[in-house]
This record gives C-alpha cells, structure tokens and sequence, in this order.
C-alpha cells in the first residue's frame, strides 16, 4: 500500500471536512489509501452514517409486542399472526429522481424491493410518496412523468402491485423532487433472514449484475445540495434491469428456504463497501473479499471503483461451509452466476485484496460506530412567526362556494391521481381488495382471513408551518387512513425529507418533527420499525418544504369487512365523525386561491384521534360502516364529493357551521381542514347503533345527510350554499391530471 | 382435470393462473419450468402474463426458444387447450401459434384498468360456457397490447370467426373509447385455426373472485374444466376470501 497524498481538493470531491479526515487518521492510525478513503467517505455520508439525525432519531419509538424487527435491518417487521410477519420500509430516492426521472425513480424502487426479499419476505405490495414543483411548469411535468413511468417501469416488470400512494405540489419542490417508495413483504415470523457474517471460513458469495462505474459516489451525492453542476453527476445515476432483479428475487427466496444462508444483504447506497462491512459489522465477525473476482462489466476498474459502485440488482450472501455447491445449483437454475468472492474472518476488520494485495484493511468499528455523530446547531426559523399569522380579513371577499368547490376539485394535489395509478400495475397477485384511489391501498393476505391496509401520508405545508404539530398530524392523517379501511395500526416507517442539516433552520425543523412524530406514535402506540432520512434536498439554495413522509401499515382482522371510501346504497345516513372548526391555516384553499401557505395547522387532540380510530376498526369489524372518508386537502366538502365519486350517488347534506366572521364562515365550514374527521355512511336501520357506539366512546358524531339522487347539494346550518350536478364535479375531479399531461405531450 | 402453468423466468402472473386453478376452481394444477420437458400430464396449458425474459427485445421474443415451447406447440398441434393470457398471448403470436403482432398501446402508456370485454364466439376450449355476446368486466394490465395484423390476416381471422374477444363498452357495443390500446378491430383475443389456442390480452385470472374486483374470468376457466370433463369444484365461494386454502409462496 503506498499511500497517495490527501489533498484539500480529494477530500472536498469525497465530501469530507479537514475534521473527518482527522478522525479517519485517528482511527486508523495511519493515513488511509485512496480506496480506504473512498470507502470511509461514502460510510461516512449522511446517507449510510445519518451523523446528523441519529440523535434525533434514537427518540423515536421502536418497540411493541407486535414488533419482530426494529430500525437496524435492512426492513422492519410486525407479527400479523397466523404465524406470518409484516416486512416494510420506505426509501427515498429524491437527488437522482431529479437528475434522471425514470431511471432514478425505477432504481428506488429495485432498491426498497429488494431490503424486502432480503429479509426472507415475498414483496407483496408497493406504495409511493411523490413531491412535485407546478404542474404548471413543462420540467415539472417531464420530471413526473419520467418519475410515473420509471416507477411503472420497474414495478410493473417484476410483478408487485403498486397500491396506493399519494403526490403532492409546492414550487419548492420544482427542482428537488421527492420519490419516496414503500414496499411490504409477507414471511413466516420466525424465518426472518438478517444480513449478517458469521462463521469464520464461510464463503461469501457475490450474485446478480456485473459491477460497473455506473453510480460510483451516489451516496454521497444524496448527501449533498445540487446546484448548476449536478447535471454532471449523470454518471451516479444507475440503471435498473427488472428482469435480473426478478431473477434474484426468485433465486434468493428459493436459496433462503434452503436454511444453508447464514446471511444476505444487498448492495445498495455504497454498494459493496456497505454490504461487507454491515454484514460483518452485525455477525461480529470480518469480511475479507478479493475485487478481483468481482464480475465486472467494464475493463481496468480500480479496487477503489469496484468498492464505490452502486451497479444496481447485487447481493452479498454468507453461505454455510460445505452448502455451497446447494446454492450454486439454485442460482444455475435462474441463470445466475454465483460467485465466490471471499470469506468470514475472525478479526472484526473489512479487508479487500486485489489479486491478493490488500488494498483496503479497515476495522468494522470505525466505519459504523466510529463514524461521526453531529449534534448540529439548530435555531427556531425566523420565518415561523410571520408565516403563523394569518389575517383574513386582509384577503377580501372570498369566491362564492361553488367556485372554490369547483377549483379546489381541479386542483392537482386533489383530483383524481388515476392518470397516474393507471400506469402502475395495481392488481397482480390478486391480493387487492382496495383499488387505488379508494382509499387506503388493502391487500388481503392469501392462506388466512387477514388483510392489510397500507397509507402513506404527509402534509408539508402544515409541517412547514409548525413542524411538531405537522409532522403529528402526518401520524394522524396516515393512521386514520389505515383505520377508514377497517385497518389498527401496528407499525410505521418514515421517510424524512428535509434540506440541509447544516443549517441551524432546517435542523430544527428536523429536530422537531422527529420529536412530534415521535410523540404521535407513543399516544396512538404505533411503533416505528425502520425507516430512512434524505437530508439536503434543496437547490440553488433553495429548500424542499420540510416533509416527513410517514407509511402506516394496518391489521384489518376480517377480509371480509374492508371499507372503502365511496358511498355504497341511496338512502344510506351519512355521519360526520370529529369536530369542524375554524381552521383554514395551511388549507389547500389559502394556497390555491391566495398563494398563501400561512397560518397555523390544525389542532390536534392525539387522545381523541385514538379514540376515533379505534371507533372505525370496531365499526368496521361490526359491519356498522358502509364507507369511511378522511376529510384532508379541501376539508369537508370535497371529503363529501369524493365520497361520491366513482359511484352514480350523489349526497345531500347540512353541516352545521363553524365559528368566525360572517365572511368567512362557509369557506372554514366546508374547505377548513380540521383534523380527526371521518365521513362514514350508514344503513339507516343501524344509525342509532353507530351513534350510541360513538357516545360510548365520546366521540362527536352527527348525522349531516343522506346519500342519493345525482346531485352534490351542501347546506351551512339549513342554508343552501353549493348544488353542483355529480357529473359535472366529477368531471373536473376526475380529468384534470390528464389534460396537464396530454397538453404537455402536444407542446412536446 | 389438470393445468399446466409454465413458468418463464419473469413471468409474474404464474401463482395468479395458478392459484385461480388450484384454489379457487379446486382443480388439480402445476407449476412447469421453461427449461424442462414436461407439460406433466396436463390437460389443458396456459402460458401466464409477465415479461418473460425482460421482454427488453420484442415481448415474448425469446420466450418461444425456452425448450417447454417445443412441447406446448406439440401438445397444440395435437389439439390440446392452450391459453395465453397477455405476455402469453405475446409469446403465442412470436411462437407462431397465433397470427399478428403487437405494438405499444397507442397512448404509449402501461395500462392498468378493468375493462369491458365481449365474448364473440363460444366454441373454443375457454368460452365454450360463456354466452355468445357475453360482456365480461376483466382487468387488462400491459404496455403492449395493441394488436395488429396486416389488412388480409385480419380479413380471414373475421371470416373465420377466429376473433375471441373484443374490447366494447359495458353495454357490448364496439366502439373506439371503449379500445384501451389501439388493436385493430377493438381485438382483445384471438384463436388459431384450429380453435384450440386462445390468446387474450386481459386476464381473466385476475377477476375470478368478488373479493379482488370481479369474478367474471370464471367463465373462462369453467369452459376449460367442463371441456375436459373435469368436475368443478370450488374449495371457496368467489365471493368471499374467507376459507381459500392459501399459498405464501408459489
């Protein structure tokens, strides 16, 4: 090993401070070679290391009875019973969504499949959270619809079911997408597959794509702002093949039920640098790989390339001594090539050899719990006390009711999202009860009763706006989903998106989200069981909205009793559960029709968000509810239209209006976003039953309508304020993504 | 009464033909690799959707060289039923047991979607039990399904009353909007000339159950039993999910 000189200039192209450098010398005791400093700094990347979150994170609650696999795998799982466990994560892949929409969005969705199967778990279904500048802008519309297609693309190819999701808009978001995708997989409970090396002379085995110079740095470009220059970093963007990851998806799972695996893991963000040292790092054990005998697909790569790709579709597999030719004949079988590319050893260090000669001779420690851990500065943002104050009275005369209803419909974050779910294969597997835009995403579990329902959720705005109480209203709003659908919550991943931690601004919005969505789930006892943070999505110097994106994943006991959100019979009661009060802050309308995201979010009684929930898997179970409807983005009244959509019955309500100036109160009545609120409807022989179930409980229900006719008419204390023909809304509602999207292929 | 699902390296809708014969419809059924020899004693075949082997070539391109094919097209030419449903309706046509091709949808997009298909003609092995003009609510789920055929092939598939299917609205009418992906003469299915392979675009392996959307793609499978002789016997009620004996696992 002959060391080259560390210059400033090496370290800056390796995101490292003169600070880490320091503490690298210090661990090693020497200076490092090129390859080790390749291999510290992308181990060391707030990607793979999250020094800034860590801390923070720690806070969060990760334990449970149902709980079989907390934060630290690959996955998380929940016991579902009948012997069977919940396999779940969500992933972000935002910076190369940005630089490469399919691509980049395609891999992140190789990526989370396959933490999945990694634990031993069939991927059964996917969701995705997706974060978009303007539909009105042509670059925003070409990034989403690169970004729809990649996820397709992928998805559709290996045959998971794409279920359920959400996308929201906000200029911030223009050159800094969020591709946040979450996967679930079913395995038995107690065979569970951890990535771990142990064993010393076991064989480590490398399978799947050849390694290429594709994606050499992406975890430390995820760790970095973008600005003129990350269209440069196209070469960090990987490719997916679908097909070779079908291959390894089937290969793997086929191998794991051999019981000759001691431990498997795939390569990732830092490719094979990540999966040796965590491997070994966890079995307590070391990993010594020669990078010669690494496939590759290129001529003359450097060790230091081989370690740093992140060549998509790869795994990492410690395979028990004398099983070996077992697992071969497994891989033959799927026309994959196995390769034996090193050993376990007994000394804790990650050693990579060129045709013999180390290149690379690093301790696991000081790549994982020696890397740094950042307690960074954080400050209470000095835009926080304007943006809380909202005057109504300064924004004039509202826009009558009907004209809101109408725009708030053909709003992109409201209309109908089947221009997009269209694209993904959503029924493959014939496991989904729930259809996407139905609500929840439910998939039933084949070989019991069971079923599961799936809701990913955020409201940046109200996280912007008070990132405690947002990012606790996104616990809410994903659980309460879940619940709609007959579903008690039993875990939760995150996936938190915000700028750079590196300013005290963003830390604190961090640092406080992670505190109120920690706090959310202790009261409503939903345990985090993984999960991943971006940092530094922001651009030009221009942040994303801080969005803390949370996938709940819901117990629904009786495949039977799943409800959905949309009317069911004429005649059928609707109840509005919860309480509507004057709260437009943050409200898709202050933003659509004033440009405003000001004010404060709702409040939010976590207790009586507990209570509701339990009230709506109860509900369900008993077959009280015949449809359930989270009033989100445009409150009550578009809550109502959606009840009705996709359906020929129309509503005719009353709802009592809520207290504030004359001018204002049926604007807060029907459009304010309260928290907590559900629409259920009823078969009216059962009304009295729901509603003494619900004064059991003290929850606040009320009967506000009557499902039928063909016609959405909303009255505000006996007062008719909206009478909009059910086709004509759900035209609107129903067209509006597409008439962005086919315009956009005329002017290109 | 047995089904023999061949499995293709990326095939993905292998456990779904799977489970709708074996635990849905309670029939005897197997799962046949690509790479073997075997069709297992099978009485009637299906060649199940997917991207066979990526399909980043032509869809179903390399699948007619995986050695199973040479006994499908024997277990075919000697009249046995054969059914490919989307991606094995793709690798019919490029294994020459079905007439044409396909393109990309027209709008260029994957789609996803229940649509409405009408039973054209009834004597053929997977419609022998439907009604002649029967509308089927059946979910299509491909990027390329837009089926062509030069103007002369097309002539004689109408002539011979070889067109299966055919994209329509729910009230059976063959119209334009009703056509998700642009195949000529609204086409969704075809046979051969000798009636006993059937291609199809939908799947009807996805609508045998009211639980997951519809069960209108029994009909396709019950004409399949009954034209064996096989006894039907569901070990659940399409209606619910409730008692299907279940696999984790393919």
């Amino acid at each position: 090993m002959t060391p080259d000189p560390i210059t400033d200039s090496v370290l800056e192209r390796h995101g490292l401070t003169r600070e880490e450098y320091q503490r690298i010398l210090d661990v090693m005791g020497r200076q490092p070679t090129l390859t080790e400093l390749g291999i510290f700094s992308v181990m060391w990347s707030e990607h793979c290391s999250y020094k800034s979150s860590r801390v923070h994170l720690k806070t969060l609650p990760t334990t449970g009875k149902r709980v079989l696999q907390g934060p630290g795998e690959n996955a998380g799982a929940v016991d579902i019973g009948d012997g069977l466990a919940a396999v779940f994560k969500i992933e972000s892949h935002n910076h190369p969504s940005f630089i490469e929409p399919y691509q980049g969005a395609a891999t992140g969705v190789g990526g989370i499949i396959r933490d999945i199967f990694t634990m031993g778990a069939r991927p059964i279904a996917l969701l995705n959270s997706l974060r978009f500048g303007s539909l009105d802008d042509p670059l925003v519309r070409r990034t989403m619809a690169g970004v729809v297609a990649g996820i397709a693309g992928y998805g559709n190819s290996i045959g998971i079911p794409t279920v359920g999701g959400e996308i929201g808009f906000d200029e911030s978001y223009t050159r800094n997408p969020l591709v946040n995708v979450f996967c679930l997989g079913i395995s038995r409970a107690d065979e569970i597959i951890k990535g771990t090396a142990s064993g010393a002379g076991n064989a480590v085995y490398y399978v799947g794509a050849k390694t290429g110079r594709d994606g050499i740095h992406g975890a430390t470009m995820a760790s970095a702002e973008f600005d003129d220059k990350s269209a440069e970093k196209r070469p960090a963007v990987q490719v997916g093949d679908p097909f070779m990851e079908k291959l390894l998806l089937e290969a793997c799972l086929e191998v794991m039920k051999s019981d000759a695996l001691i431990g498997i893991q795939d390569m990732g963000a830092a490719g094979l640098t990540c999966s040796t040292c965590e491997m070994g790092s966890r079995g307590g054990a070391g990993v010594e790989i020669d990078v010669a005998l690494v496939p590759q697909r290129e001529t003359g790569m450097t060790p230091y390339e081989i370690m740093l790709s992140e060549s998509q579709e790869r795994m990492l597999l410690v395979v028990k001594k004398g099983r070996e030719s077992e697992v071969e004949r497994i891989f033959e079988k799927w026309d994959l090539h196995a390769v034996r590319i090193g050993e376990v050893t007994t000394d804790n260090r990650m050693r990579v050899k060129d045709r013999g000669e180390v290149v690379a001779d690093i301790p696991n420690s000081a790549l994982t719990d020696e890397a740094p851990l950042y307690r960074r500065p954080m400050v209470k943002p000095a835009y926080l006390e304007d943006a809380q104050q909202l005057d109504l009275s300064a924004l004039g005369k509202p826009a009558t009711s009907r004209d809101i209803f109408r725009r708030l419909l053909g709003s992109p974050e409201i209309a109908s999202k089947r221009w997009v779910y269209r694209q993904y294969d959503h029924m493959v597997r014939t496991n989904t009860v729930v259809l996407p835009g139905m609500g929840a995403g439910v998939v039933r579990v084949k070989g019991t009763k069971r079923a599961l329902a799936l809701s990913v959720d955020c409201n940046a705005r109200f996280v912007y706006l008070d990132p405690y109480r947002g990012a606790q209203l996104a616990v809410a709003e994903a659980s309460r989903n879940v619940a709609c659908a007959g579903g008690q919550p039993i875990g939760a991943t995150n996936c938190l998106n915000f700028a750079n931690p590196q300013r005290p601004e963003i830390m604190w919005q961090f640092a406080r989200a992670v505190e109120g969505m920690g706090a959310a789930c202790r009261s409503l006892e939903i345990p985090i069981t993984g999960g991943n943070v971006s940092l530094y999505n922001e651009t030009d110097g221009r942040g994303v909205l801080p969005t803390p994106v949370i996938g709940v994943v819901g117990l629904i006991e009786d495949a039977d009793r799943v409800v959905s959100r949309v009317f069911r019979t004429a005649g059928d009661v609707v109840i509005l559960l919860g309480v509507s009060r004057s709260e437009l802050g943050g409200s898709e309308y202050l933003k659509v029709f004033h440009g405003l995201v000001r004010g404060t979010p709702p409040t939010l009684d976590l207790l009586r968000e507990g209570r509701l929930q339990r009230f709506l898997v109860q509900g369900a179970a008993a077959g009280v509810i015949q449809s359930a409807h989270d009033c989100a983005e445009g409150g009550l009244a578009v809550a109502l239209a959606e009840c009705c959509f996709d359906t020929s019955l129309g509503v005719d309500a009353d709802v009592p209006g809520v207290t504030i100036q004359a001018l204002y109160q049926d604007v807060a009545t029907l459009f304010g976003e309260s928290a907590s609120r559900v629409v259920v409807s009823v078969s009216p022989d059962r009304v009295d039953e729901l509603l003494s179930l619900a004064a059991a409980v003290h929850l606040p229900a009320a009967q506000i309508g009557v499902v039928g006719g063909d016609r959405i008419r909303m009255a505000v204390d006996g007062r008719q304020v909206l009478d909009e023909s059910l086709a004509g809304a759900e035209h609107i509602w129903s067209t509006t993504l597409e008439t962005y999207f086919e315009r956009s292929r005329a002017i290109a | 009464m047995k089904f023999a699902v061949v499995v293709f390296p990326g095939s993905n809708c292998d456990h779904d033909a799977y489970y709708a014969s074996k635990n849905v419809l309670g029939q005897d059924a197997e799962l046949v690799w690509h790479k073997d020899h075997s069709l297992r004693g099978a009485d009637v075949v299906i060649l199940p959707g997917g991207f066979a082997h990526g399909d980043y070539l032509r869809t179903g391109a390399i699948a007619r060289f995986s050695p199973i094919m040479q006994d499908v097209k024997a277990f075919a030419a000697a009249g046995g039923p054969v059914l490919g449903i989307c991606n094995g309706f793709q690798i019919l046509l490029e294994a020459g047991l079905l007439p044409g091709a396909m393109l990309r949808n027209r709008g260029l997009h994957f789609r996803c979607e229940h649509v409405h298909i009408k039973v054209e003609q009834t004597d053929t092995p997977f419609t022998a039990a439907a009604q002649s003009g029967q509308v089927l609510r059946i979910p299509i789920a491909h990027g390329e399904g837009n089926y062509y055929a030069e103007p002369e092939v097309v002539e004689r598939l109408e002539k011979n009353r070889q067109i299966i299917f055919r994209y329509v609205t729910p009230s059976g009418d063959v119209t334009d909007a009703a056509n998700p992906n642009g195949s000529v003469h609204n086409i969704a299915g075809i046979t051969n000339d000798a009636r006993n392979v059937v291609g199809l675009m939908p799947h009807p392996e996805r609508a045998c159950e009211l639980a997951v959307g519809s069960a209108d793609g029994l009909v396709v499978f019950q004409s399949a039993i009954n034209g064996v002789g096989g006894h039907l016997k569901r070990t659940a009620s399409v209606a619910s999910t409730s008692g299907v004996v279940g696999v984790l696992d393919k």
